[in-house]
């Protein structure tokens, strides 16, 4: 639905047109002063609050050249937070070549469907590219049917590897 | 994985319809596009008719327009209409012994993958990815045409 891409001069964000009318989105780094928000929808969508967590990944990604923590937000004055995606650049785990792996995705709910999610994985595979990356990745529950149909609808299918797994009580 | 024959023409029918939402096609020209039998593909419609999915306009040049909701309308919600894609596990000679279990627990596996396969993926997702494929393979095919915005 992205289909339009211009880069900005402030830290890289780059600005989506999400198409069918509806407000542009501007994706940019996070700042510390994103965390709140994030910390409450990802609260919202996994059912679990964790702000230790989310500072930590904060700070690991400001460190790391290849982490990505981006946030989506209205390209209107408002600057409405609308969502965030975190991603990074693994290399060799499990024997395969460098690629970016998205760790989470979230898109406010009242803003759902409307190309935001969209844009911040053009975002990230953006940022991945630029890595030198060529490969974009992620792991999902099989029956998470909402996340499922979102990255099969960004072109992503089953890649070659398979997750295994066996209690080991 | 093998798809019954009135399966695959379904979503031939319902692919094909999807990705030409502004023309009118008959049944014959679907079964020509694809060389496959017009009579079966006909009944196929009906069916896809019955489920809502297709609608079909009468008299002259009328034909078939997809009429379902092509971000919602998944592949599995095609294929069920069908044929049942799961195997039927814990049923059947042998099924209730250990190696009938632990066989079937494999089988089970495979279907659940088939079937949340089918089940994400959208007839506008897979028309998408399939128009994605044939833009990379035609930069692929001429790099010096690709522009670098
Ligand atoms: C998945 C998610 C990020 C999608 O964000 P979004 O902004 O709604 O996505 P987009 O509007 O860009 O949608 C792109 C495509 O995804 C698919 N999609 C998105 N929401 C869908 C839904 N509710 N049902 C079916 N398909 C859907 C569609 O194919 C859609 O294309 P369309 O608008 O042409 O139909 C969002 O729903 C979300 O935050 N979900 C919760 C995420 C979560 O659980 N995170 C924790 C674990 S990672």
């Amino acid at each position: 639905m992205t289909d339009d891409t211009t880069l900005l001069a402030n830290d890289n964000a780059t600005r989506h047109a999400t198409g069918d009318g509806e407000a542009d989105v501007l994706v940019r780094r996070a700042t510390a002063n994103d965390l709140p928000l994030v910390i409450e929808l990802d609260g919202d969508n996994t059912g679990l609050h964790k702000p230790d967590y989310w500072g930590e990944t904060f700070h690991e990604t400001e460190r790391h050249p290849g982490q990505h923590f981006l946030i989506a937000e209205s390209a209107s004055s408002d600057h409405e937070f609308l969502g965030f995606i975190v991603g990074e650049v693994r290399a060799w785990e499990f024997g395969s070549r460098p690629c970016g792996w998205i760790l989470t995705i979230g898109v406010v709910h009242e803003r759902r469907v409307a190309g935001v999610g969209s844009a911040l994985f053009d975002a990230i595979c953006e940022r991945f590219a630029a890595d030198g990356v060529k490969t974009v990745r992620t792991m999902l529950a099989r029956h998470d049917q909402l996340n499922m149909s979102f990255f099969r609808s960004q072109g992503m299918m089953a890649g070659s590897f398979i997750e295994l797994e066996k209690p080991i009580d | 994985m093998k798809l019954q024959k009135a399966t695959r023409y379904g979503l031939y029918a319902v692919l094909e319809l999807a990705a030409n939402p502004d023309e009118q096609l008959s049944a014959a020209d679907i079964a020509a596009a694809y060389g496959i039998s017009g009579n079966h593909l006909a009944k196929v419609l009906r069916d896809l008719g019955r489920a809502g999915l297709v609608d079909s306009a009468r008299g002259a040049g009328g034909g078939y327009r997809f009429s379902g909701n092509a971000r919602r309308v998944t592949l599995l919600d095609v294929i069920s209409l069908f044929e049942d894609i799961s195997s039927d596990t814990g049923s059947g000679d042998g099924a209730d012994t250990e190696i009938g279990r632990a066989l079937d627990l494999v089988l089970g596996e495979i279907d659940d993958i088939a079937r949340a396969t089918f089940g994400s993926i959208t007839i506008e997702t897979l028309l998408k990815t399939m128009r994605w494929r044939q833009e990379r393979e035609a930069r692929a095919a001429a790099p010096d045409l690709a522009s670098p915005g």
